[in-house]
């Protein structure tokens, strides 16, 4: 069981006051906040032993290394990579994305097909269709259902010898499905196509173990795991890693340069042209550190009773539609009120000092599926408490009162 | 009235109001009550960008004043719609390319200047006063 008390006070910003209230953060979906071993990493990064890595040979410069790479260890460990090499330090999960489409390039031929899900962030269908202009390959997508649960007979059907990659998000962002990527991945293993799968917004909720995954590439950013913004990771099998071409040139990703000829480095340093988000590497790893003392069992545990208590007392609100009602869900609810704009909420709920998020989530496929402008989401993390849940529900009863 | 009379009268009515709820619970009632637009003019054309909520925005020439009429699907915003029309509307192209926004503040409503909220509000005022530009140039030529 959690101590949720002991918790929230390794998180300085949830001791601060909003609009005179105390805040109630709700929009950990967009990004979480941060505990103080993560942000006391980053102070002493900088007090301590910044330093250009993987070159120098004085001793600053070892000691960043070594914190570095012991960064890359720890998130190997975490998500049982095989290889330290085959994770491969990104700005985040979209740069983790296009490095791959930008692979792909030299792979891909017209008649070629990518799937890509019907639930997917903007950021992860634009890299793909850029990709099929530049290649002629064609993009279709994997439907899903008015729970919002991918239609996985409709996938089968989809995939063809011309499958070259798939692509679909672990959870959704919009909805919170947590989407059954094993048995895509296996589906796709099938035919020969590689699966790219986007961990965004998994992994504060579930720890992935990418070796029984069998996945080819998995992505996901530190600032949504209580680390920093501005870094993130792009898992690649060794294969693909050999045979992929370099995203960036610039200095750390080569072998030897001559005017004639530039043979690359090895991987991981193949895709980490420049000098990298050092003291965000090192962050990253201490994020995973203090996420997996408290525990992702626990972490599971406690978020599922939060989202039961939350779905079920937001329900009791008379014309409150929940999407995104699969079997399968992380501590995400997105909603809406009838008769009222999704906007209007949010407006008067962060008065009342919550912060919940409105819009179309950059997922506007999803709300023309439902024919919505957009929903308020509220999505909870482990130092959320019922309490919260409590002051967001009597927030959006006092909304629905004012705007009805 | 001239414009500025208008905004004095604005921030005069929100004055009434103690706290902001009683300030928001007001602007709904404006935009409840806000006049609607003719259904020819709520195309996609007259959609103005940058709004989270859907904003419809139409001008024409009346006796050489502007006159406005908008809507939106989010009622928090037609009423900050409301409140811009009664302070601009019906006004001569040169006054609302002159006037200036300060009383937006004055109100209470400060956290809806921000450029980077998703309201749209700068927007809105920037479009209305893109029309009024327009019929300046237009009446100049």
């Amino acid at each position: 069981m959690l101590d949720v008390t002991t918790i929230r006070n390794d998180f300085p910003i949830l001791q601060r006051e909003v609009n005179g209230k105390p805040l109630v953060y709700l929009d950990n979906a967009a990004t979480s906040q941060k505990p103080k071993a993560v942000i006391d990493c980053i102070v002493d990064y900088y007090s301590r032993y910044n330093a250009n890595i993987h070159r120098g040979v004085h001793t600053l410069s070892q000691e960043a290394t070594d914190a570095y790479e012991q960064a890359r260890e720890t998130i190997r460990e975490h998500f049982n990579a095989e290889k330290a090499h085959e994770i491969i330090f990104t700005a985040g999960t979209t740069q983790g994305i296009n490095l791959v489409a930008n692979g792909f390039s030299k792979l891909l031929k017209e008649g070629d097909e990518i799937l890509v899900s019907a639930m997917e962030h903007h950021s992860n269908i634009v890299p793909w269709q850029m990709l099929c202009e530049r290649t002629g390959a064609t993009l279709r997508v994997i439907p899903m259902n008015e729970e919002g649960e991918l239609i996985l007979d409709e996938y089968e059907a989809l995939l063809s010898e011309k499958t070259k990659l798939v692509f679909v998000n672990h959870v959704s962002n919009a909805l919170g499905t947590i989407n059954p990527i094993k048995e895509i991945i296996e589906k796709a293993h099938a035919l020969e196509a590689a699966v790219l799968i986007d961990g965004a917004q998994a992994c504060s909720h579930i720890k992935p173990d990418l070796h029984a995954l069998d996945v080819d590439f998995y992505v996901t950013s530190a600032h949504k795991m209580c680390g920093p913004t501005g870094v993130g990771i792009l898992y690649m099998k060794e294969e693909w890693g050999k045979k992929l071409p370099p995203y960036q040139g610039g200095g750390e990703m080569i072998a030897e340069v001559t005017f004639e000829k530039t043979t690359y480095a090895d991987l991981p340093h193949k895709f980490e042209a420049g000098t990298p988000n050092i003291a965000g590497g090192i962050a990253f790893g201490a994020a995973i550190t203090y996420l997996n003392n408290i525990g992702f069992e626990a972490i599971e545990e406690y978020e599922t009773e939060l989202l039961t208590y939350a779905t079920e007392q937001l329900q009791q609100i008379e014309g409150l539609k929940i999407y995104g009602t699969g079997k399968a869900k992380t501590s995400v609810i997105s909603f809406n009120i009838e008769g009222i704009h999704p906007y209007d909420i949010g407006t008067i709920v962060d008065k009342l000092g919550i912060a919940v998020r409105t819009g179309h989530h950059c997922a506007q496929p999803i709300m023309d599926f439902y024919k919505i402008p957009g929903t308020v989401r509220a999505s909870f993390a482990f130092y959320n408490t019922k309490a919260e849940v409590d002051a967001l529900v009597s927030a959006v009863q006092r909304a629905k009162n004012m705007l009805q | 009235m001239t414009i500025q009379e208008k905004q004095q009268e604005l921030v005069d009515e929100f004055a009434m109001f103690d706290d902001w709820m009683e300030r928001y619970e007001y602007m709904i009632d404006l935009g409840k009550s806000l006049p609607e637009i003719a259904p020819e003019h709520k195309t996609d054309d007259k959609l103005i960008k940058g709004c989270q909520s859907k904003v419809w925005l139409h001008a024409e020439l009346n006796d050489q004043n502007v006159v406005f009429t908008a809507d939106s699907d989010a009622i928090i915003t037609k009423g900050i719609i409301a409140i811009l029309i009664r302070a601009f509307s019906n006004q001569s192209p040169e006054a609302i390319v002159e006037a200036n926004t300060d009383f937006i503040d004055e109100i209470g409503l400060k956290e809806h200047l921000s450029p980077t909220r998703a309201n749209g509000l700068v927007s809105m005022i920037k479009q209305m006063k893109l029309y009024a530009v327009a019929y300046q140039a237009k009446a100049n030529n």
